[in-house]
Order: C-alpha cells, then sequence, then structure tokens
C-alpha cells in the first residue's frame, strides 16, 4: 500500500510501512484462498462428470492438443521464474531491472494467449464446432481454461501496473509490496494451470487402467 | 485542503468533515462507507418488505386475491432475492462492523480503506443489475434451482450476475476485516481482550472468504449454463440438477451463519452493558464463535434430505446439523449467566438484545425438527421452514442489527432517538412479528407447502393471521425507522457515552472524529469489567 499523493494525508499516513507491508501480503493470500475455492467448485464438477461419463471424457481428451498445452505450461513456468527475479530486484531497489524481468514475464504471459488462441480456433472452426455445449466435458474445458485465461489477463494488467512503478523508480529495499503482491496473484495463475493442464489434457485413458500415450 | 487541518478540532467529527455527495461517495473512512451501506441497504430492505407484503396480501384469501399465480412467484421471489442478496447479506459486518471495527480495536482505518470503498461500489452495482431482475420479473425463488432457472434465462441471468458482485463486495469485506483484526489493533489489544462483537466480525470473516468463492462459482457456472449451454446443470444436457443443490447450499447454509454471528455478537456487547456484569464465560463465546464457523460448513446436505442422497450421508448431516446446536446453546446460555444476578436496565438496546435471545431460542429449536430425517420428511418444504427461517434471519439478525443500531445510534450520529417512541415501536415489532410466523409453524405442520399460490380454505384463518401480523410487523419497521431518522437530524444531542460502555469505542468523542484517534489508544483490560472496582488485571470470570 504505497503513499499516494492524490490522497488525503490523514488516511494513509496511518499505517507504518512495515505494518502496510504485512497487511498486504496477508490480504493477498487470504485472496488467493479464496481463488482455491473458486476454481474448487469447477476441480470438484469436473471430478463428478468425469466419474459419471468415464468413456466420453477419455474420448474427448484426446480431442485437445496437450503438445500446446505443454507448450503453455513451459510459458507459464518460465513467466514465474521470471516475475521471481523481478522480485528479488524489487527487494534490492534496481528499478532497471525490475522492468526488464517484466517485460519478460510480460511476454510469457502474451504467448500464452497467442497459443490458447490457436487452441480454441481449432476447436471452433472443427467441423462439426466443437461449442461448449457439444458436451458437458467440453462445457468444462471451456469454462476452465476460459476463467483462467481471465486470471491470466489480470495479471498481465497488474505486472504491467507494477512495471509501471518500476519506471517511477518507486521500489527500494524498504519499499516493494506491490511486486512482491502481485507475484504471488501470478504463481498461483501458475499453479492453477499445473493442475489444469494434467487434469483436462493429460488424463484420457488413464482411469482405464491403460496409460495411452498419445 | 485546508479541511485537513481541523482534525484537532473537536467541533469537527467525520461526519461534517467534508461536505457533498462526492466527498461521501469517494470517500474512504470506513465510518461513512458503513453509513452508506447501511442506507443502501435499508433501501432494499424496504423494497424486499413491500414484496413480503404483497406476497401476505395475496395470501389473504385462497385462489386469486389481487393477483395471479405468476405474479405471485415474481413476488416472493423478488422478496427472497433482494432481502438476501441486497439486505441481509452484506447485513451487520458492511454497516455497524464497518463503522465500529476500527474503532472497537483502536485503529485508525480498516487495513485496505479503498477495498473497503471499492467493496461498497461493488455493493451498489450490484444493486443496479438487480433492478433488471426485477424488469425481467424473475419468478425462480431466490433459490435459482435448476432446472428451472436454465429456461427463464434474461431474468436468472440479471439476478444471478448481481448476487455474483455482491458476492465480490462480500469476499473484499472479508478480506479486509480478517486482516484488520490480525494487523491493525492498538497496542494492549490482544485476542484475549477482543470485544466479542469483532470476534464474530472474525469468525463471519472467514465464512465470507471461504464460503463466497464456491457460489460465486456455482452462479457463474448458472450464467455460463444459460448462455452457451455447458451441459452442467441441465438435464437435457447430460447436467446433474442436484448437483447445483450442493454447489449452492455448501455457501448458503455458511451465509446464514454470515448473517447471525454478528448479531450474536452486537447481544454479546449489549447484555453486559445492560446488566452492569461482565460477560459471563469470554472464552466460550469466543470458541462458540469460531466452532459455528467451522461446523456451518459441514450440514448443508441438511437442505437435500429429501432430494435423493444416501442414508449414511443423510445420517452424518443430519448428526452434524444437531452438533451445531451445542456451540449455539452455549451462547444462549453464558448470556442468561451474564443476566443472573445483574442489575438490569430496560432500555431499547436491552429489549432488542433479549427478544433476540428468546426468537432465536425458538428459532434454534424448531430447528432440531428439521435436522431430524423423520420429521423433515414431512416439514420439508413447508411453511414450517419459512417461520423456522424467519425466526433465524428476522428474529435473530434483524432484531440484532436493530439492537446495535439503537446501542451505537448516539455513537453514530451524536444524537439520542426519543427512548419511549423506540419502545412503542419494539413492541409493534415484536407482536407483529409473533404474529406473522407462529402461525406459518401450525401451517407448516399441517401441510401447507412453501411458495404455493393457492391453499386449501380451512387454513383461510392462519394465513389472514400471518397477514395482519406481516402488518402489524411492518408498522413497526416504519415506526421505529422514523424514530431513528428523525433523530439523525432532530435528535437531542447526546453524551459520549451514555450507557456507560467500558469499550473502546466509546472512548472517542460521538460522533467520532474523521481519523478516529489523535493518538492510538494503549488497552490495559478487557472491555467487560463492569460492577467491580478499579480491579486491576483479575477479569478471572473467563
Amino acid at each position: 500500500m504505497g503513499h499516494d499523493e492524490s490522497l488525503p494525508p490523514g488516511h494513509f499516513s496511518y499505517f507504518e510501512p512495515e505494518q502496510a507491508y504485512h497487511s498486504s501480503k496477508l490480504g493477498m493470500w487470504i485472496f488467493l484462498a479464496t481463488e482455491v475455492h473458486l476454481f474448487g467448485g469447477l476441480f470438484a464438477a469436473f471430478a463428478i462428470y468425469r466419474w459419471r461419463y468415464l468413456e466420453q471424457f477419455n474420448e474427448f481428451a484426446q480431442t485437445l492438443n496437450w503438445k500446446l498445452g505443454a507448450l503453455n505450461t513451459v510459458f507459464l513456468l518460465s513467466s514465474s521464474y521470471w516475475m521471481v527475479r523481478a522480485v528479488d530486484a524489487a527487494q534490492k531497489g534496481l528499478n532497471k531491472k525490475v522492468i526488464k524481468y517484466c517485460n519478460i514475464t510480460l511476454l510469457f504471459g502474451c504467448g500464452f494467449f497467442v497459443v490458447k488462441f490457436f487452441e480454441y480456433k481449432a476447436k471452433l472452426t472443427h467441423v462439426p464446432p466443437i461449442v461448449p455445449s457439444t458436451h458437458v466435458f467440453y462445457g468444462l474445458y471451456y469454462t476452465m481454461t476460459g476463467l483462467h485465461a481471465v486470471h491470466v489477463l489480470v495479471g498481465v494488467v497488474a505486472i504491467w501496473w507494477v512495471r509501471g512503478l518500476a519506471k517511477k523508480n518507486r521500489y527500494s529495499p524498504v519499499y516493494y509490496t506491490p511486486v512482491e503482491v502481485v507475484g504471488l496473484y501470478w504463481h498461483l495463475v501458475d499453479v492453477v494451470w499445473i493442475y489444469l493442464y494434467p487434469v483436462l489434457y493429460l488424463l484420457a485413458g488413464v482411469s482405464l487402467g491403460v496409460a495411452t500415450a498419445h | 485542503m485546508s479541511a485537513y487541518a481541523a482534525t484537532d478540532d473537536h467541533d469537527h467529527n467525520y461526519i461534517n468533515w467534508e461536505k457533498g455527495f462526492w466527498s461521501w461517495w469517494m470517500s474512504i473512512d470506513h465510518k461513512r462507507i458503513g453509513l452508506m451501506y447501511l442506507g443502501t441497504m435499508l433501501m432494499f430492505f424496504a423494497i424486499g418488505g413491500f414484496f413480503a407484503l404483497l406476497v401476505r396480501i395475496e395470501l389473504f384469501t385462497p385462489g386469486e386475491t389481487i393477483m395471479g399465480a405468476a405474479d405471485y412467484n415474481t413476488a416472493f421471489t423478488l422478496h427472497g432475492v433482494v432481502m438476501i442478496f441486497l439486505f441481509i447479506v452484506p447485513g451487520i459486518p458492511a454497516t455497524l462492523g464497518n463503522f465500529l471495527l476500527p474503532l472497537m480495536i483502536g485503529a485508525k482505518d480498516v487495513a485496505f480503506p479503498r477495498l473497503n470503498r471499492l467493496s461498497y461500489w461493488l455493493y451498489v452495482l450490484s444493486g443496479g443489475v438487480a433492478v433488471l431482475a426485477i424488469v425481467f420479473r424473475l419468478d425462480t425463488g431466490w433459490t435459482f434451482y435448476a432446472p428451472y432457472s436454465v429456461q427463464n434465462s434474461t431474468a436468472v441471468v440479471a439476478a444471478t450476475t448481481a448476487a455474483f458482485l455482491g458476492g465480490f463486495a462480500s469476499i473484499l469485506t472479508g478480506v479486509n476485516f480478517l486482516v484488520t483484526i490480525h494487523n491493525m489493533r492498538a497496542p494492549g489489544m490482544h485476542w484475549g481482550r477482543l470485544p466479542l462483537f469483532v470476534w464474530t466480525l472474525y469468525a463471519t470473516a472467514i465464512l465470507q472468504v471461504v464460503a463466497t468463492p464456491v457460489i460465486g462459482i456455482t452462479l457463474l457456472l448458472l450464467i455460463l449454463e444459460n448462455v452457451f449451454g455447458l451441459g452442467v446443470f441441465d438435464p437435457d444436457l447430460g447436467g446433474d440438477p442436484v448437483l447445483f443443490e450442493h454447489m449452492f447450499w455448501f455457501y448458503s447454509h455458511p451465509v446464514v451463519y454470515i448473517m447471525i454471528l454478528p448479531a450474536m455478537g452486537i447481544v454479546s456487547e449489549i447484555i453486559p452493558v445492560f446488566s452492569r456484569k461482565p460477560i459471563f464465560g469470554y472464552r466460550a463465546i469466543v470458541y462458540a464463535s469460531v466452532g459455528i464457523a467451522a461446523i456451518s460448513f459441514l450440514v448443508w446436505g441438511h437442505h437435500m434430505f429429501v432430494a435423493g442422497m444416501a442414508n449414511l450421508t443423510r445420517y452424518i448431516f443430519s448428526f452434524l446439523t444437531f452438533f451445531v446446536a451445542v456451540p449455539t446453546a452455549v451462547k444462549v446460555f453464558n448470556w442468561i449467566s451474564t443476566l443472573y444476578k445483574g442489575s438490569v436496565t430496560w432500555d431499547s438496546p436491552m429489549l432488542y438484545a433479549l427478544s433476540f435471545v428468546f426468537l432465536f431460542l425458538i428459532a434454534g429449536c424448531t430447528g432440531i425438527h428439521l435436522a431430524t430425517l423423520s420429521t423433515d420428511a414431512h416439514y420439508h418444504d413447508t411453511y414450517f421452514v419459512v417461520a423456522h427461517f424467519h425466526y433465524t434471519i428476522q428474529g435473530g439478525a434483524v432484531i440484532g442489527l436493530l439492537g446495535g443500531l439503537h446501542f451505537w445510534f448516539s455513537k453514530m450520529f451524536g444524537r439520542m432517538y426519543n427512548e419511549k417512541l423506540a419502545k412503542v415501536g419494539w413492541l409493534f415489532l415484536f407482536i407483529g412479528f409473533n404474529g406473522a410466523f407462529l402461525p406459518m409453524f401450525i401451517l407448516g405442520m399441517e401441510g401447507m407447502p412453501r411458495r404455493y399460490f393457492d391453499y386449501p380454505v380451512e387454513f383461510t384463518t392462519l394465513h389472514q393471521m400471518a397477514t395482519i401480523g406481516a402488518f402489524v410487523n411492518g408498522l413497526g419497521y416504519l415506526f421505529v425507522f422514523g424514530n431513528l431518522g428523525y433523530a439523525v437530524f432532530r435528535g437531542k444531542k447526546a453524551g459520549t457515552n451514555p450507557y456507560e460502555s467500558l469499550s473502546l469505542e466509546w472512548q472517542t468523542p460521538s460522533p467520532p472524529a474523521h481519523d478516529n484517534w489523535e493518538t492510538i489508544p494503549i488497552v490495559t483490560d478487557w472491555t467487560y469489567g463492569y460492577g467491580k472496582p478499579e480491579d486491576d488485571e483479575s477479569h478471572a470470570g473467563h
């Protein structure tokens, strides 16, 4: 929580920098817990319907492009690595490096959308088109990946904002809260994908007792 | 910006600190946000009450009285949706909680003042979207059960979007309160000294944070189901409507504790002050609050005993539902023990606190019939449930809110309402409320199903009693809010601490200054040391 000049002096000078830092971090962790529950509902629904329509789920899972999914996994994991570097740089007050690392993170984040675009396009231009109402499997596939993509988008915007503060030289060894908090959020987006990818793309055939390679 | 300098001046308080609409709308002051929440919420309370009276008029005679069956469905649905999502879910935390939490723990504001403002904005937005549901005549009932809710798309999408936004506002309040209570307490205000209202806000915030995302995703799935035909809830597409019920109640059961827990906190604040005794069993009440929050996640299945469920699951849900009565009863016994041998005064806040205990006791005891598998099969979806629910939420949460509003009124506005009129208003409310809902227990036992437009002639008398009761109840609200509303502007000036409470929030001027404290106070004792000589740390009661 920074000292924003546009605000009345009263309210923000209330908080010691230390207190503000810990509060922001705790707040973000609690918020991440709510995110886990948000996606948790979807995973629960997926588990229930997979059990109910096992054969169809196995069949449809094979229509997903696991290679593009793997590429996106690489993109998100790499972006998380550069986000960590950005946090580290901010803690040392190296604003220029923060900008650089944020740029790389953003690049991977945008790469994720490019891949996603081709994935969705292939589904929608398929004959007949594969849409959410094709089967509950695709309904959940679009919902889960779509909701995740919305989170990636929010993350990209947030990292852009963090980068903007670095441009104004705002970070120093005593103030780097935004980078750290946005970093936490970005890792969650990453972690959600790490669960989404195997559940949606790689489970095809597994519970039939056959480890299908495809 | 010279106004900022005025905070040292005692004639300046948070109300007259800055003037004009924008100074309120843009304010990040927790006290102003609390008041704005209160004003907006009471407006929706009036709208919801209007629909309730329409329902009651329609039920005055069997068959059509003033509207057809379709209009009736819309009326009871909108009553539920408005009352639940726009009134009682933000409820006490967003209003009194916002106003009092920082004052009670000796902070200058909540941890995230701007998020607090965002929460209010989202709430207003959600109210705006909800108006669309009124326009498109939502008629699914407030529970949006599938598959009907995927056949009436426009209104359902509007209402669920509104509820989704409201959920976001609720999560922001929850996150904010949790962090505030963890990080913003004044020196000396350790966990064992936290006022019980703060403890219940804490338990409530946990519920808001843990449960609300689940209704978020449920409503999102329902919206997408309506727009894209996902097939998750619609049986025509291979979906399962019972899954909707599970996901819906996973939130919507804990949410009744979001409504009721802070009311219990208010009662725990009022009773010691008006019996001049330390609260009995402070620690037990704390554990009970947190315990209720924890158990409340594990009982949702009792809404679905007859919806198709394995017998073992039924037994477990039934047992856990009984179990939640234990911490609840602990609280009731503690309140009664606090009263024992106290010098009780009967000011209006106390009347509300005691009616809370009385009405909530009825609510809890009738809950046992609904938790019992064999009797629930009979009572399910009857007026018995309607009566039980209203005893909990109106007799509990709303009465608690009113008690709190009367108790902290002079804190908020620096003025005092007319005490005699307040008591008359309370009497109307109490008689009207019981008149409206006691007959419903009997109607339910005799088999009157809820949400039905028509009924057999032999139920007429009981329905008419309920309708008359509802109007007396409504008159009571008009009376109470008329009295309070008048006092906001014209009430007599009140002293800083008219009830001689020892709690920290009363140690500030009334109304408080813009930034609450000139210097952060240092807390040396808990807040319930009534009726004892200045007797240092030994609050041996707990």
